[in-house]
């Protein structure tokens, strides 16, 4: 493997697993928040062991999400010095402010996790909120700097010199609000049904079944509020994405030639030797209608560019499709959860039911890393668009794909102890957090 | 402003060693602890650094954010050149917060416990021990930019003599200062006696780790006799360092616990000051004479301003939230003596 791939993937790979453990970070504390909530207000106890279950895995996954990202501040300079040498002073005012949101954060999960029965308990729940809200402003602030390198500014770039640095024109790019807002909706729907998923399947399987109907309820309603927001917010960032990087457009869609009234292609195989799509569903017009907001507006094809400016071509086509096929799914099941909970409340304790939400596991996050690689690989060749190109900035140290394997290891078997550790918290439900469960006793953890 | 900047950055790593070498201590004392009172030790560890670790670590990314911002230069010649300590220590911070939230929250107790338990140690004594090469890497003059080959460009600049010694050095200041830490968790416990005899050999590991340091500096050329001693400041800060030993064992005898804290931080402080200011404002120095200088290597003012007031809003928002949590958390085990 050469050292060029291996930096590559190692830092996909890196990010790929950290950008789990970050949006379970941002949305995991507002469920915990608001069965807190419920707690306080309802007086019932249940809601009281639902959080504390739910408070140890955000502190699970923050402390993953806090290591994680150490590794990755090191890691771009590590992989990405030349990139990080001009960058750094001008994309870095995000990453400024994110220190701050983080720190926040760890100080209000110190308060959280050993603050119960010592402060006021409204004092309590507020430091729950702050959790979320400090870590949702992380992860847009992070976002800020990633749509920096998609949509570049606050600099003036002459023969090869970055001048005129301005770092805080920089941070309000233009990518930002539409790749943030579609990152922090995406967060919402992916861990909202991987919760809501797994608490289905201990009703199904009849284990407290009070504690576990009550803990779907929360994370489905927060699953389904970013279900039914994806396409909107996806709509704002395609809108964006066609004006801004026309060639990533034209990728994702595997949009050949420019034409008026262009063609929405479903599926299909891109051929990048002859240029076109083949076996695909084509709907008519579409495309110019979504890019544009007009049913015959020209949408530019990946032929109006040169050949070794196009991103791989595939790899983003195929990666879009996935998105948009589990973003439609889910945005499917958002309809028959508001029709079950409106009109059919029998539907909501049927098996069929929730048997629906088990398989939607994964949907959210293979949905999630199906978009992450459309907007990182769809911006290749270019490090910074249009600007510097990822082969220029990658580090002189030979031998990085040891590193790669060294890294891959860390990463699974970090993955496979969080999954085990979870998979603990859930077995002990019944001892540790509910307390209407005859074997409850938190004192005793053997 | 710049100014401002690289107050920060000099503030921040201080507290990284502080709070963070506390930490990493923490698992040192516990690997070095006889079996037989071990659990005893674990518990007063854990009850003095649980509240606070998820903040510690957070001073290392505060200094490297400064770095990659402010300072591009020097971030990305660290990272290219010593790559492989930086990788080495990664891990050890990675192993580490993992192995210690899980020991943590992990809701069963069971044999699994005892494999954390290990890597937690070994990551504890791993992490400070690179930490030490890195930063004796960036002034002993070993990165050379202008090396053709793998070795002397990407393994000697940092693995040498110096880089051990300097290694084992921070590895006993951690462990010293966590032992220091510790004895106000343990003052009601009947481990307190253990507990000193621990912060009176650490100190000996201390003292005899720091002469080797100047010993090995000395074989390597490192001229770092006369950089201390050269300047009024450096005589000052080893002088008070080594008063503020002899007032730590008086204030240990005495049983002044919390002015015991006081003391080892004031040490560890001294031990900064005298190590990063006789270069200043050079921080790294390399094999060809030349120097990155943080004054010539900042970035463009306008970053340098943006940052300044970024930190600055920062820590109006952190301090008073951090000082509350170390309060509350103080003041209840005051009222908790178990």
């Amino acid at each position: 493997m050469d050292d060029f791939l291996a930096a590559r993937s190692q830092m996909a790979m890196s990010l790929g697993f950290h950008i789990i453990f970050s949006c379970v970070g941002m949305v995991m504390p507002f469920l915990m928040a608001f069965s807190h909530y419920k707690y306080l207000t309802t007086k019932d106890e249940v809601y009281k062991g639902l959080t504390k279950a739910w408070s140890k895995g955000v502190a699970i996954l923050f402390a993953t999400g806090a290591v994680s990202g150490t590794m990755l501040s090191f890691e771009l300079g590590l992989l990405w010095p030349k990139f990080m040498e001009h960058a750094g002073p001008i994309f870095g005012m995000p990453f400024s402010l994110e220190g701050t949101a983080f720190f926040i954060e760890a100080i209000a999960i110190g308060f959280f996790l050993y603050g119960w029965e010592k402060f006021n308990k409204w004092f309590h729940w507020f430091c729950g909120v702050v959790v979320g809200v400090s870590g949702l402003a992380s992860g847009i602030l992070v976002v800020a700097a990633n749509a920096w390198m998609n949509s570049p500014a606050g600099f003036d770039y002459i023969d090869g010199k970055y001048l005129n640095i301005d770092p805080i024109k920089a941070m309000f790019n233009e990518a930002w609000f539409p790749q943030a807002f579609h990152m922090t909706v995406a967060a919402f729907a992916a861990t909202g049904f991987a919760v809501a998923g797994i608490h289905a399947l201990m009703v199904l399987k009849k284990q407290n079944v009070n504690f576990h109907t009550k803990a779907f309820r929360i994370s489905a309603g927060f699953a389904i509020i970013g279900a039914l927001l994806a396409p909107i917010s996806g709509d704002v960032a395609a809108k964006s994405v066609a004006e801004r990087q026309p060639i990533k457009l034209a990728a994702m869609e595997a949009h050949f030639e420019t034409e008026k009234g262009a063609s929405f292609v479903i599926g299909g195989i891109p051929d990048e030797e002859n240029e076109q799509i083949k076996y695909a569903i084509k709907v008519p017009k579409v495309l110019s209608f979504l890019a544009w907001g007009d049913f015959d507006a020209e949408v530019k094809g990946l032929k109006d560019f040169p050949k070794d400016h196009w991103p791989p071509v595939a790899v983003v086509h195929y990666a879009f499709q996935i998105m948009i096929f589990f973003g439609s799914v889910m945005m499917l099941i958002g309809f028959i959860y508001l029709i079950a909970t409106f009109w059919k409340k029998e539907w909501l304790t049927k098996s069929w039911y929730l048997k629906m939400f088990v398989a939607a596991i994964p949907f959210g996050y293979i949905a999630l890393e199906a978009g992450w690689t459309v907007t990182e690989v769809g911006r290749q060749p270019w490090i910074i668009y249009g600007i510097m190109k990822t082969i220029d900035a990658v580090t002189p140290m030979p031998g990085i794909q040891y590193s790669f394997y060294f890294f891959t290891l860390i990463f699974i078997s970090l993955s496979l102890i969080i999954i085990f550790l979870l998979l603990r918290q859930l077995k002990m439900v019944a001892k540790l957090y509910d307390p209407t469960d005859p074997n409850y006793n938190p004192k005793n953890k053997k | 402003m710049i100014y401002v900047v690289i107050a920060f950055l000099w503030v921040s790593i201080c507290l990284y060693v502080i709070t963070g070498g506390a930490d990493f201590g923490a698992g040192i004392i516990e690997l070095f602890s006889k079996k037989s009172y071990r659990n005893q030790t674990k518990k007063i560890m854990s009850k003095s650094i649980a509240p606070i670790w998820e903040a510690n670590h957070m001073w290392l990314i505060i200094a490297v954010v400064i770095l990659f911002v402010g300072f591009p230069t020097i971030y990305t010649t660290v990272s290219t050149y010593l790559h492989i300590p930086l990788v080495l220590m990664l891990i050890g911070i990675i192993a580490r917060g993992t192995a210690f939230t899980f020991r943590n929250y992990d809701a069963v107790e069971d044999n699994w416990q005892k494999i954390y338990t290990q890597i937690f140690y070994y990551s504890s004594l791993l992490t400070p021990f690179f930490l030490g090469i890195i930063a004796a890497a960036t002034i002993s003059g070993s990165i050379d930019t202008e090396a053709k080959d793998f070795l002397s460009l990407y393994i000697f600049s940092w693995l040498n003599p110096f880089g051990v010694c300097v290694g084992f050095f921070t590895v006993s200041l951690c462990a010293y200062l966590a032992s220091l830490f510790s004895l106000h968790e343990a003052r009601f416990s009947d481990a307190l006696p253990i507990m000193k005899k621990k912060a009176r050999e650490t100190a000996i590991y201390v003292v005899v780790t720091g002469v080797l340091v100047f010993v090995s500096a000395h074989y390597s050329d490192i001229p770092l006799l006369k950089w201390i001693f050269s300047k009024a400041l450096g005589i000052i800060a080893i002088t008070l360092a080594t008063i503020s030993l002899l007032f730590t064992n008086e204030a240990i005898k005495k049983g002044h616990f919390l002015l015991v804290r006081i003391y080892g931080g004031f040490q560890i402080i001294m031990i900064l000051v005298a190590a990063t200011y006789q270069h200043n404002p050079n921080i790294i120095l390399f094999a060809n004479g030349g120097h990155l200088s943080l004054f010539d290597e900042s970035a463009a003012p306008k970053t340098i301003e943006a940052l300044g007031w970024a930190l600055l809003l920062g820590s109006i928002f952190i301090l008073p939230f951090l000082f509350y949590l170390l309060m509350s958390f103080g003041n209840q085990s005051r009222k908790d003596p178990e």
